[in-house]
């Protein structure tokens, strides 16, 4: 069956990775800027990620039929240093308008600190300005609960962003209810060890429904795997769940989410 | 407790024959996990927070309530409300708080 991986690194992955991903049923992929597990020594280097995410990743999708969209920032770990974070911002304006670029992601909040939080606000304000969609990084672990309550609140404190239009990422069992309640779209990510397992992803699309909800591998340069997402396909199969509901949350959850942006297309197999 | 409505397709006999032998695993790797600690030279003097509220959990597993997944990830939050004052040189996290809420469940 098909799907799309709406969240995933591949600048971290190996061209072998686009094409397992390809003979597994991936019809599109899309990157969200993010850290590349060490911090950059100056904006230019976020220059540099930006025509990677834009030029240069589509074209190696391509080789494999699969579609490859973006969506820009600076992510969280590297926005302690507001002025930093100000410069790497002013250069989001010029990548904005080519032909794979979503949105505004992955922006949220990693310590939960003041920095983070304004350099957030920020990145909110600008896609307010601008009308673009919205995803959104929560912190992990102990860090994960605050953090996703503070996000959402400054998103409310905006006041002129759609919560439809924001995908909050990286939820488990403990912020799956608040996200879906105040109207935002969640992401469950399956990753080892931090995050969720496929049977736990499961499970939430048991105990809270397949509305505004979907899966993806987040694979990056950290132990992951970039065929989560079709691992996940068999574990909802293999407990009894029909075909229907493996294709809404693996495939036409994310094609609603994202088709909110005119630029979001996939060729149906 | 039989659910009034059941939202896993799969009857708990089912359950049981898919999942039993990997929760067996993990509860002997848990098992193991806490002999090497004690087997391990002690260079801390205390329990660690994070084996702390792990010993913890497990207790939450026990109490006959449901939403238990939930419940361990409350359990290893932090509880504060506000922005911490500076992130700088923090990148990473421990898994569970470490100020706060030890031998509270
Ligand atoms: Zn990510």
């Amino acid at each position: 069956m098909t799907y799309i991986d709406p969240h995933i690194h591949m600048v971290s992955r190996t061209t072998d990775d686009y094409q397992r991903m390809a003979q597994a049923g991936c019809l599109a992929i899309t990157e969200p800027a993010f850290w590349a597990g060490f911090d950059r020594s100056s904006p230019k280097g976020f220059y540099d990620y930006f025509r990677q995410l834009t030029e240069s990743e589509p074209n190696r999708a391509a080789q494999f039929g699969i579609r490859h969209f973006t969506w820009l920032c600076i992510n969280p770990k590297e926005a302690e240093d507001p002025g930093f974070a100000r410069e790497v911002m002013s250069l989001i304006p010029d990548f904005l308008d080519r032909p794979n670029v979503l949105g505004v992601g992955e922006i949220g909040l990693n310590k939960n600190s003041r920095n983070e939080l304004e350099i957030f606000e920020a990145h909110v304000e600008f896609a307010a300005q601008r009308d673009q969609l919205i995803l959104v990084h929560t912190p992990h672990l102990e860090d994960k609960r605050k953090g996703t309550r503070l996000i959402m609140d400054a998103i409310k404190r905006n006041g002129r962003i759609d919560p439809g239009r924001v995908l909050i990422d990286h939820i488990e069992e403990h912020t799956v209810k608040m996200v879906l309640d105040a109207g935002f779209w969640a992401g469950m990510t399956l990753y080892p060890d931090t995050k969720c397992t496929p049977q736990r992803a499961a499970d939430i699309f048991e105990m809270y429904g397949t509305e505004r909800i979907w899966i993806n591998s987040a694979g990056d340069w950290g132990v992951s795997d970039p065929l989560a997402v079709p691992k996940c396909q068999v574990e909802l199969r293999r407990r009894g769940h029909t075909e229907d509901l493996v294709r809404r949350v693996s495939l036409e959850n994310p094609q609603t989410f994202l088709s909110q942006s005119p630029k979001f297309r996939v060729n149906e197999r | 407790m039989a659910p009034a409505t059941p939202s896993c397709p799969a009857s708990r006999s089912k359950v049981i024959e898919l999942y039993f032998l990997e929760h067996r695993a993990k509860v002997l790797d848990l098992a193991a996990f806490l002999d090497r600690l004690d087997r391990a030279a002690d260079d801390i003097g205390h329990e660690d927070f994070r084996v702390a509220a792990l010993k913890q959990s497990i207790a939450l597993l026990l109490d006959g309530h449901g939403q238990r997944a939930k419940r361990v990830l409350d359990h290893f939050s932090d509880p504060s409300e506000t922005p911490i004052e500076s992130a700088a040189g923090m990148k990473g996290a421990f898994g569970v708080y470490p100020g706060g809420k030890a031998g509270v469940i």
